[in-house]
């Protein structure tokens, strides 16, 4: 509850500031527009700040929503409650149709493909005959409950500031949820996310309608405020704006997209109503006031307002920790047939002319650690990324308790119980230690997007956390639980991937360099551990610089040299083979 | 539809499509050195153009004085970020640079504007005042916050659109201006006449991009600027001035446009806020090169060129419609075509 206050003591202020005697009729149209505006920037949260999808084409979106209300109120006479569904309907199909398109665009293609749509659907609501043109539609009627008609800004403004707050809430409790850590994974590219089971389109897509069905809304009541709809709010220039309140209010924060669309909405007003006055009637000057305050904003804090202000609070938000004791069921899987757990049978992987990995064969049994190891440029990383399914091999075969593999993408091969670390540390790092980890059950859950935003997912999710929490205990870092992850030691940072990797609850661990960064004690922590995990069941595939840590943990060994394997066997005949000394140390050795 | 008016919408496309690619070249270049999606492209335009054209008519125009206030802003900043360590030489230079080139350029300016000045004289003026306001813009808005994310320098590159164009207004005023030809010969082909403006826009296209070729392929500069591009603490690290590259960037996409600007206001007319558009199609061009090659963006900006010519003469009411969607497929195909490679960005 305690942290659900300052929620509540917001929607009580906002509740109580239109029946304050005295206040201007002005300031609630200010704030009404603040309301639109934020619903519109809240949805950029997840979608930019969050998801690392920039949009300027959201106000596109509000278009969507505003002129399917016009049109079906004033051409139909349909009910304003009746379009509700229909343009949140409509905004979220033209989200799926442009966002299979966009989503898809990788980098910068992004923004500017949304930039290019965006402009042609403001040209085109400008051009159409059944929308009115540049005139657009007029005599919308008002919102209204039984025979009470809002009318006034001060009675439309509940409408807005409940919607806001409504989805402010959805949005937070999306957040922090299993799909929500999907989303926030994105941002850091999607490899290790897929390799822990998230379908990074689906997600892309997911967030891309949310966004798009936000302003919708925000378009939706915007009509109906207006009781009017034109192109000219939903054209470039305020897919833009929208864009700006989401960066100055600070792009990852909820909350971040209510303040910005504050500080934005009234420093215009401002300007445009003073600006006049000290400078004596100068067209335009508001415009290269708010531009040149806008970069000034950004060169003071470049991650937005709300978390610096944030920052300056004098205490932290307390975080719930994870009660441990609850179960979280092991997955379900396919029993194999084979004795073998991992085999590799001649895989070979060509990039044009180069071969990474030449017909690569070596097979990993249960309980047991290999190491593949072998001069920089032997191909190891590659091994691993065919196996986890991040790359396809050129030819040969991959199979998992005897069942091939067959260029299975990563989500697919981690189902089979093959988890994996990465050799650049892949974690999210404005994200806790708890919640990295936790991507790694994502497969152990359920809970789809709307569950979350209902908060349905509560018990499933205490069980993910619960694992996480173990896993963390495991490796032995759980005084480090709550700290963001880019705060730790890279060291420490590739034991939370292990961790991570260990969530999935995997057969097969695959762990790339993971000694490396790491202070002696630690690497001697790390082999404990891994020999506990070999005892318990579970078989180590890793990749390694360091000798001594290899040869005292491995049961056998794989050398790789320019792609092809050159030996194998046990630490101690590897030590001797002539093969081996030749390729670390060069021909005279 | 007849030869005539086939090869009359081609010209046509290709004249503005030569336009586009330039403007699509400069955005590529800060791009590709500074990560500054520079949406204030357009201005640098109308800002050269309008110049331009205030200057024919013997006027004074306001982007001088702005070249000015600009100047003594970067100056302020220069002493402020250096303050720690104020060293003669270094103040010298940043005065020299800031505070007298701007100033020097508005004596001149006032000295010779007049209905008689060469327009040599005028088109230098012009292209001086630009490249000194790009040159302080860089300095001023986007060096303070260079390591900052695509998104952030994006949103600021918009900031700084909006005030130039709220300038362009108070410089230049609402009504339209056109400047005098470069030149009034023409030639004339069959059906077709080229006029001496057109051919100065081919001919300055295609010795730009070769330009910038060969500078960012064969010179000690234009390697230091991919760099930089590539890699910005790596760049520091083997001694080369990130700040000093994206200054010069900033400098080359001003001068640029300018160029750009007047080039074409002798062809059209140009409003104080028209350059947004234009700036807009030479950035498709840009986007459809994918923001790192030259010679695919010049012939994309050809291309939307023609077919904003051709789409103009059959719907013309959904010309811009055509001309932006046009490159929703390009971009598909291009993530298609591109391979899976993992963005590490922030």
């Amino acid at each position: 509850m305690a942290q659900r206050l300052p929620l509540i003591i917001f929607a009580l202020v906002m509740a109580l500031i239109p029946l304050v005697p005295g206040i201007p009729p002005f300031w609630i149209v200010l704030l009404d527009n603040i309301g639109l505006a934020a619903l519109v920037a809240m949805g950029l949260v997840l979608l930019t700040g969050v998801g690392g999808l920039t949009s300027f084409g959201q106000a596109a979106f509000c278009g969507f929503g505003a002129y399917t209300t016009a049109v079906l109120t004033t051409a139909y006479g349909v009910s304003p409650w009746v379009t509700l569904p229909a343009s949140l309907l409509v905004s979220g199909i033209a989200a799926v149709l442009l966002g299979i398109v966009t989503v898809r665009l990788s980098g910068h293609y992004l923004p500017l493909g949304t930039i290019a749509w965006g402009i042609g659907l403001f040209y085109l609501f400008s051009k159409l005959e059944f929308l009115g043109r540049n005139d657009g539609i007029s005599g919308i009627p008002p919102l209204s409950i039984g025979s009470f008609r809002m009318l006034s800004p001060d009675t439309i403004y509940y409408a807005i500031w409940i919607a806001v707050l409504l989805c402010a809430l959805l949005t937070m409790n999306l957040l922090d949820s299993r799909t929500g850590r999907a989303i926030r994974a994105l941002r850091r590219g999607h490899i290790a996310a897929e390799a822990f089971g998230v379908q990074t389109p689906r997600a892309k897509l997911l967030v891309f309608i949310y966004a798009a069905v936000l302003a919708g809304l925000s378009g939706w009541l915007y009509a109906h405020f207006q009781r009017a709809a034109n192109p000219t709010p939903f054209g470039a220039q305020a897919g833009i704006e929208y864009l700006f309140i989401a960066v100055v209010g600070g792009a990852g924060y909820v909350w971040g997209a209510v303040l910005g669309a504050g500080i934005v909405v009234i420093l215009k007003e401002v300007l445009q109503s003073y600006l006049p006055y000290i400078f004596g009637g100068q067209s335009q000057l508001e415009t290269i006031v708010f531009g040149i305050m806008l970069v000034l904003l950004l060169q003071l804090a470049p991650s937005g307002v709300w978390p610096w202000l944030m920052s300056l609070l004098p205490f932290k938000p307390s975080r719930k920790t994870p009660n441990t004791s609850i179960k979280l069921e092991h997955p379900t899987r396919a029993s194999g047939s084979s004795p073998v757990l991992l085999q590799i049978d001649k895989a070979r992987k060509q990039f044009g002319g180069v071969t990474a990995v030449n017909d690569v064969s070596f097979d990993v049994n249960a309980r047991e650690i290999v190491a593949l190891i072998g001069p920089n440029g032997a191909g190891k990383s590659t091994t691993f990324n065919l196996i986890t399914g991040v790359l396809t091999a050129t030819s040969g075969k991959i199979s998992v308790l005897g069942k091939e593999v067959e260029n299975a993408p990563p989500q697919e091969v981690v189902k089979l119980g093959v988890s994996r670390t990465f050799q650049h540390v892949k974690l999210v790092p404005d994200m806790t230690v708890l919640e990295n980890v936790a991507i790694g059950a994502h497969l152990r859950g359920s809970a789809g997007a709307v569950a979350s935003m209902l908060r349905l997912d509560r018990a499933e999710e205490a069980r993910l956390l619960a694992e996480a929490a173990r896993q963390i205990a495991r490796v032995g870092l759980s005084d480090q639980i709550d700290q963001l992850a880019g705060s730790l030691s890279l060291g420490q940072q590739r034991i939370v991937e292990i961790a991570r990797a260990l969530c999935v609850d995997p057969m097969l661990l695959l762990l790339d360099e993971p000694a490396a960064g790491l202070r002696h004690m630690e690497k001697q922590r790390l082999a404990t551990l891994l020999r506990q995990l070999r005892d318990g069941g579970m078989s180590v595939l890793l990749v390694e610089h360091d000798m001594g840590f290899v040869m005292d943990l491995a049961d056998r060994i794989v050398v790789l040299d320019f792609g092809t394997k050159i030996a194998e066997g046990t630490p101690a005949a590897i030590k001797r083979n002539p093969d081996v000394i030749k390729a670390y140390l060069g021909a005279a050795a | 539809m007849n030869t005539t008016i086939l090869l009359f919408l081609l010209q046509d496309g290709i004249t503005n499509g030569a336009v586009y690619a330039l403007l699509g070249l400069a955005l590529v270049l800060v791009f590709a050195v500074t990560r500054v999606i520079l949406i204030p492209q357009g201005e640098f335009v109308t800002y050269g153009a309008l110049s331009y054209a205030m200057l024919a008519t013997g006027q004074v125009p306001g982007t001088v004085q702005l070249a000015v206030a600009m100047g003594i802003v970067a100056f302020g900043l220069d002493l402020f970020f250096a303050r720690k360590a104020l060293r003669a030489r270094l103040v010298m230079r940043s005065a020299a640079l800031n505070i007298v080139f701007p100033v020097a350029l508005l004596v001149v300016t006032y000295k010779v504007a007049g209905p008689t000045t060469p327009m040599a004289v005028n088109i230098a003026l012009a292209l001086l005042i630009v490249a000194a306001i790009g040159l302080f813009l860089y300095r001023i808005a986007f060096q303070p916050i260079a390591h900052t994310s695509v998104l952030v320098l994006l949103i600021a590159s918009v900031g700084c659109h909006l005030a130039l164009q709220g300038l362009g207004l108070v410089f230049f005023g609402a009504e339209g201006l056109r400047g005098p030809a470069l030149s009034n010969a023409a030639l004339t082909v069959g059906p077709l006449r080229f006029t001496g403006q057109s051919l100065a826009v081919y001919g300055l296209t295609v010795a730009f991009i070769v330009g910038l070729w060969l500078f960012f392929g064969y010179t000690r500069m234009g390697k230091a600027l991919r760099a930089t591009a590539v890699n910005r603490l790596g760049a520091r690290l083997v001694g080369i001035r990130t700040t000093l590259s994206g200054q010069i960037a900033f400098l080359l996409a001003s001068v640029i446009g300018a160029i750009s600007g007047i080039l074409i206001v002798p062809i059209t007319t140009l409003y104080y806020d028209t350059g947004f558009l234009i700036g807009l199609k030479g950035f498709i061009a840009a986007i459809i090169g994918g923001l790192v090659s030259y010679p695919l963006t010049a012939v994309a900006a050809i291309l939307v060129g023609i077919v904003e010519a051709f789409s103009s003469f059959y719907a013309s009411n959904f010309k811009e419609v055509i001309v932006f969607t046009l490159i929703l497929p390009v971009l598909v195909l291009r993530s298609l075509a591109a391979p899976a490679v993992e963005e590490e960005k922030d």
